[in-house]
């Protein structure tokens, strides 16, 4: 039997992680993350678990020592923040590109200067060209199911990608909510046994990892990455259906909330769709016509079913927490490739980009319910008024 | 039994470094690799960080490695040497593989070891991860083109210290990365050379069992960098350790001790006139240089013959 | 060269599943200089196969006898004559400086191309 407990976003992930009992975690503390590994150290110590806790001097030793487990056949896990993340960076791209099943907890913060340890996403926008594979969640529970089915996406043989599982620092991981924690037996069996077809420890099958790849090969090394994401598509809805007739909770590509007879939507991610759910149902009462969609998936970016979701619609906002600077209007990143995506599969609606909560700014009913009130006007009008705004930014 | 450090025993060991890898004629890096794995009998992994060793023994499609091998990136061979030795142990204690006695071993250049990759190390060695870190200095970055890095010898000739009209090479003294490894207190660190293989290898096997984390510089000669005929390798080695450069010693458990005493300390002017990286301290305007060189070198032997009680 | 695959008949993540397959390919190319015997007798110390960089000294571990050279791999570096006691005592006993090629040598470095067997 599941039962429900209250846990912070962190603890989720925590319990998660105890469940899942990873051969080898290597992490470092950083705010908002810091929780997570302290919760788990605490398992370590009183022997719930049997991982080997690496309690590497940096972010930097801990994405490459996780790569060297990987390596060797170990399920492995890892969790940071945003300078942490950043720190990481080079070793990220390392771990996806070696095809190392490495499941991170991120939690979201604001990239530096100036330092801030509160939400926005510009850290993980900043991984989203590196081959990870990025869920995002709403909420702890879904943080929590998220970790869990991140492990068989990432060792899918069709996939061996990497896996960062996302939430909104503090909002979310330090937030209490009510979670469903499901039996350890029932994740266990649920994850399964690691088998790795290759690790370095075979000695009696030396191989070779991470050589030199010139001009002539390291090409077709990135199109077998593609392949893989494109595998991902596949494998993260497989998964999340044998997780629902297993758990009874039902994950896709992504959430639409009241959106099938919508006129106009919003589209964002992770705490704040939750928040716009409250407001979506306020103008619900009022006979307005919004929905809201709520992307799981970030990458593999599931384009096609994104605008089909949406092609019906009038107008269209996408809520973006973090910057493209320099880009098309210095818009969010979400936006960008929401629009091109729209624009390339022939559905020319309205669309708008609002960016908010940067550094942790608080983002109120009252401003998601001025960004509906736009879309309306726009889907009345046939267009919006401009292209990005900065939500709640004092001039 | 372990293998005899005699060569006729040696040679009957399976070749664990093959040739047909890419490191220039002469090059002292495969020499120690080679005799590193020559002097340890049980399975071995390793990890090697960005450098010379590490492009041209694995030139995709090729490898030239006949054991466990990975490279993940320039400053993280002691980090990702410590997750692999993690997941070693978390996978045998959870009985999922068989322990096999494996060793674990790191190579480095002089760059990634005492320059990017030093936070690395001092944080597995503070670890206590069970391997041996083998640091091979060439004195230089020498696979982006002979650039300097803290191991670079005063005075020398490197393509970001250029011997110019002002200024005559570069200006620090070596960094002693020996005995900073030897501040962590951990169980095994020690100085060798490839021309004094035997004592390199009795050092690799103390190390490799030693039940903690070791570190053994090990000098080695790049005749590109250094510029000596490709004949000279071993030497200008011999010549180092015999003008007290790169003496050979031990610490063991915090015990320090000298592995070999030269018959006759040469002046490190012997060593320096082999090279034409170190061509120009021999104008007379540079002559000084050769003198604080030799001052400094006479001034960290006293202190080693000191700290092993030679003195 | 071996023919170029394309990226599904690869391994992924850039892994090479063949150990040591170096071996295939030819260094010997590079070699200005060639290691070859010459008169004086060598006394099978092993000596050069334990610093030739290249492991390129041919040996019978059987026998424990030196037999050659690897010439596919030896790139000529000439660290084998250099380390050569043989040479050494040779080169004493000359009480002249002898050139790397002099016959009197065991292992001799002569130009390439310029040998005759
Ligand atoms: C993070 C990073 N910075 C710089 C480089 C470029 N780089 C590659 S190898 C190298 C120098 C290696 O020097 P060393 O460790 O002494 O090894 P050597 O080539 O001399 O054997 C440098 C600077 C890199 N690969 N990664
Ligand atoms: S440049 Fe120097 S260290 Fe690098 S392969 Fe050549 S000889 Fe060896
Ligand atoms: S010349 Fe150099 S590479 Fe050739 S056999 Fe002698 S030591 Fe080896
Ligand atoms: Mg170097």
């Amino acid at each position: 039997m599941s039962k429900f407990e209250a846990l912070t976003g962190n603890d989720a992930v925590a319990t998660a992680m105890r469940q899942i009992n990873p051969d080898v975690v290597a992490a470092y503390p950083i705010t908002p993350q810091t929780s997570t590994v302290q919760k788990f150290s605490e398992f370590v110590a009183d022997g719930l678990v049997d991982t080997e806790f690496v309690t590497v001097e940096s972010e930097h030793s801990a994405m490459s020592a996780c790569v060297g487990a990987s390596a060797a056949g170990a399920r492995v896990m890892t969790a940071t923040s945003a300078n942490g993340l950043a720190l990481m960076w080079e070793i990220v791209y390392i771990a996806a590109s070696n095809r190392l099943p490495i499941v991170m907890s991120l939690v979201n913060r604001a990239l530096s200067a100036p330092i801030n340890i509160h939400c926005d996403h510009s850290d993980v926008m900043g991984m989203r060209d590196s081959g990870w594979i990025i869920l995002f969640s709403e909420n702890a529970q879904e943080a929590y199911d998220n970790i869990i089915q991140a492990v068989r996406i990432a060792e899918h043989p069709d996939v061996l990608l990497p896996v960062a599982v996302c939430q909104d620092g503090f909002i979310t991981s330090h937030g209490m909510e009510r979670v469903e924690i499901y039996e350890d037996e029932d994740v266990r069996a649920f994850i399964g046994e690691y088998r790795p077809q290759w690790s370095i420890l075979d000695v009696d099958h030396p191989k070779t990892y991470g050589p030199l790849d010139f001009y002539d090969y390291y090409y077709e090394h990135k199109r077998q990455q593609v392949e893989a994401m494109k595998n991902a598509h596949r494998v993260i809805q497989e998964v999340a259906e044998e997780f629902n007739r297993k758990f009874n909770r039902n994950y896709g590509l992504f959430e639409a909330y009241r959106l099938d007879d919508a006129e106009v939507a919003v589209v964002v991610v992770n705490s704040t769709a939750g928040t716009a759910k409250v407001v979506v149902d306020q103008l619900r009462a009022e006979g307005l016509k919004v929905g809201l969609l709520k992307p799981r998936v970030f990458r593999p970016f599931p384009a096609k079913e994104l605008v089909d979701a949406l092609r019906h619609l009038k107008a269209v906002a996408v809520m973006d927490r973090s910057i493209s600077f320099g880009s098309m209007g210095n818009a969010g990143p979400l936006f960008l490739e929401l629009a091109a995506a729209m624009a390339l599969h022939g559905v020319h609606i309205p669309m708008a980009d609002y960016v908010f909560g940067l550094g942790g700014r608080d983002i109120l009913p009252s401003e998601i319910e001025s960004v509906y009130r736009d879309m309306l006007r726009a889907a009345e009008t046939g267009q919006v008024e401009r292209m990005v705004t900065y939500l709640s930014v004092r001039e | 039994m372990a293998t005899k450090l005699a060569l006729k025993e040696l040679i009957k060991q399976p070749t664990r470094l093959t040739p047909g890898h890419r490191l220039c004629a002469g090059c002292g890096a495969s020499i120690i690799v080679r005799q590193v794995l020559m002097a340890i009998d049980d399975p071995v992994v390793i990890t090697n960080a960005t450098g010379c060793l590490e492009v041209a023994t694995t030139i995709y499609p090729y490898t030239a490695w006949n054991v466990p091998w990975m490279h993940n990136a320039f400053e993280n061979a002691a980090s990702t040497i410590s997750g692999i030795e993690a997941a070693y142990r978390a996978l045998v204690r959870k009985g999922k593989i068989p322990d096999r006695n494996v060793k674990f071993i790191a190579f480095g250049g002089d760059g990634g070891t005492y320059d990017i990759g030093l936070q690395a190390l001092s944080g597995a060695a503070e670890r206590g991860h069970q391997f041996l870190y083998i640091c091979y200095d060439n004195g230089a970055y020498m696979n982006t083109g002979i650039q300097r890095s803290s191991a670079t010898p005063m005075g020398a000739h490197t393509t970001t210290s250029p011997a110019g009209k002002k200024i005559p090479g570069k200006q620090q003294f070596r960094k002693d990365l020996t005995a900073i490894m030897a501040a962590h207190g951990i169980p095994y660190v020690a100085q060798a050379a490839p021309s004094h293989w035997r004592d390199l290898m009795k050092k690799v096997r103390k190390a490799v069992n030693c039940g903690g984390p070791a570190f053994i510089n090990v000098l080695s000669s790049c005749n590109r960098g250094w510029r000596h005929p490709t004949d000279d390798t071993i030497e200008i080695t011999q010549l180092a350790v015999d003008t007290c450069y790169w003496p050979l010693y031990e610490v063991e458990n915090g015990e320090w001790r000298l592995t070999y005493k030269p018959k006759e300390k040469k002046p490190v002017e012997e060593w320096l006139k082999r090279q034409g990286r170190f061509r120009h301290l021999f104008r007379p305007e540079n002559r000084h240089i050769i003198d604080e060189l030799q001052a400094e070198v006479d001034r960290r032997w006293e202190r080693l013959l000191h700290l092993c009680g030679e003195a | 060269m071996a023919e170029l695959k394309g990226w599904r008949d690869i391994p992924i993540g850039g892994m090479i599943l063949e150990a040591g397959n170096a071996v295939e390919y030819p260094t010997g190319t590079w070699r200005a200089f060639r290691p070859v015997f010459g008169e004086a007798k060598c006394i099978h110390c092993f000596t050069c196969w334990l610093y030739c960089p290249d492991s390129s000294i041919l040996v019978d571990p059987e026998n424990e006898k030196m037999l050659g050279f690897d010439l596919e791999h030896c790139k000529g570096c000439g660290i084998c004559a250099s380390v050569c006691p043989v040479n050494a005592k040779v080169r004493r006993e000359a009480g002249e400086e002898l050139a790397r090629d002099d016959p009197r040598l065991c292992i001799r470095m002569v130009e390439e191309g310029k040998f005759q067997e």
